[in-house]
């Protein structure tokens, strides 16, 4: 008789337990969901490299990557993007801190490295085009475009995200949504830096191999 | 608000205590963030494995071609691994296992998908291109792309001998 009363009290502690933990799930199911999508997107930029793989020697006769990429520009956009993942990881260590302007003056040089980035490229872009040297030129040029434009279109959203998200926190604080948010942005902005090692490694510096 | 500033406190000790990932329990950021040494030394060696393939192609160092491109493609694996670790924080932990459950079915993916292309394209290259096209016509055609403006003479020519030769063959 006692050992059952005892064990009812048990049993809703148990179940309030349970309820505990449900209700802590949801909060963590945005960065997993997140991550998920992150991990669709790779599957995305597989089959541009892989495009990239089978054409990326068919010249048509036209200009080779060879002749085409510069390697010291290919070098800064690098050392642009990579400087500007760990000003990005500066920014998450000054959140953990509750240092809002500290974070938000990381989060301004992210967003101008990234910029930086993305001029470079796109006067690449424009140099290339002007040269005759167009995605209609050839398959080479073709998958070229598409694969280094889709990364740049990718970091371009990223900068947009990043400037809204100064102006959420500016003016509200880290609240959890803010914290949420940031958080998001930084697995995309590394996972943006994760690909762009692939583009420098298959495109520029194997393009450039005999 | 006064949660909050205590919370803030707390997650400050923590982590200059450096016992950052066992106190997880009490926030509602469970997501690891790092610290600053991690960060630097990620930062470090993504710069090093950034820096050595570069120089080896810029350089010229390795001659043999498909060597060096097997190099680069080791550099780039490593420093993949590199930011993952160190600056996305994966571990088998993070989401109870979740997300790198999604990374290994992900990354089998992309491996089956790349070199199943590769293996695909470079097998059909191989079997379709001499039996399509006629060597007169393979030797012709660069030649015609080369200059397109003046192909009056030299391009001319084979291309009207071509249609002979396939008529004859059949």
């Amino acid at each position: 008789m006692s050992e059952i009363t005892s064990s009812a009290p048990a049993m809703d502690v148990g179940d309030s337990s349970r309820f505990y933990v449900l209700e802590h799930h949801p909060e963590n199911s945005t960065l997993l969901g997140f991550w998920l999508y992150l991990m669709s997107d790779c599957l995305v930029f597989a089959c541009l490299f892989a495009a990239y793989a089978v054409l990326g020697r068919n010249y048509a006769g036209g200009p080779s990557g060879a002749e085409l990429f510069e390697l010291p520009v290919v070098a800064l956009n690098t050392a642009l993007l990579l400087f500007s993942s760990i000003t990005y990881g500066f920014a998450m260590l000054e959140m953990q801190h509750q240092q809002r302007t500290k974070t938000l003056i990381w989060l301004a040089i992210t967003g101008l490295l990234g910029a930086c980035f993305i001029g470079l490229e796109l006067t690449e872009f424009i140099h290339l085009i002007h040269d005759g040297a167009g995605p209609q030129r050839s398959g080479f040029l073709t998958a070229f475009f598409t694969l280094v434009g889709t990364h740049g279109l990718h970091v371009s959203f990223g900068i947009i995200w990043l400037i809204t998200l100064m102006f959420q926190l500016g003016r509200h604080g880290f609240t959890p949504e803010n914290t949420r948010r940031l958080m998001c942005l930084s697995m995309f902005w590394h996972f943006l830096d994760v690909v762009w090692i692939g583009v420098f490694t298959f495109v520029y510096l194997m393009g450039v191999l005999p | 608000m006064s949660a909050a500033h205590t919370e803030a406190s707390q997650q400050g000790t923590h982590s200059d205590s450096n016992a950052h990932h066992d106190g997880h329990g009490h926030g509602h950021t469970q997501a690891d963030h790092g610290t600053v040494k991690s960060y630097v030394t990620g930062f470090i060696l993504a710069v090093i494995l950034t820096a050595i393939p570069f120089w080896l192609v810029m350089g010229k160092v390795i001659d043999k071609s498909s060597t060096l491109g097997l190099v680069l493609l080791g550099f780039a694996a490593v420093q993949i691994v590199v930011h993952m670790i160190y600056f996305l924080h994966m571990n088998s932990k993070s989401e109870g296992g979740w997300s790198m459950l999604a990374l290994v079915f992900t990354v089998m993916l992309v491996v089956i998908m790349m070199s199943g292309s590769i293996w695909v394209m470079y097998h059909l290259n191989h079997n379709m291109m001499p039996g399509m096209i006629n060597e007169s016509t393979m030797e012709a055609k660069p030649e015609s792309i080369d200059n397109p403006a003046s192909p009056v003479t030299p391009a001319a020519a084979p291309n009207s001998t071509t249609p002979a030769n396939t008529m004859q063959n059949m």
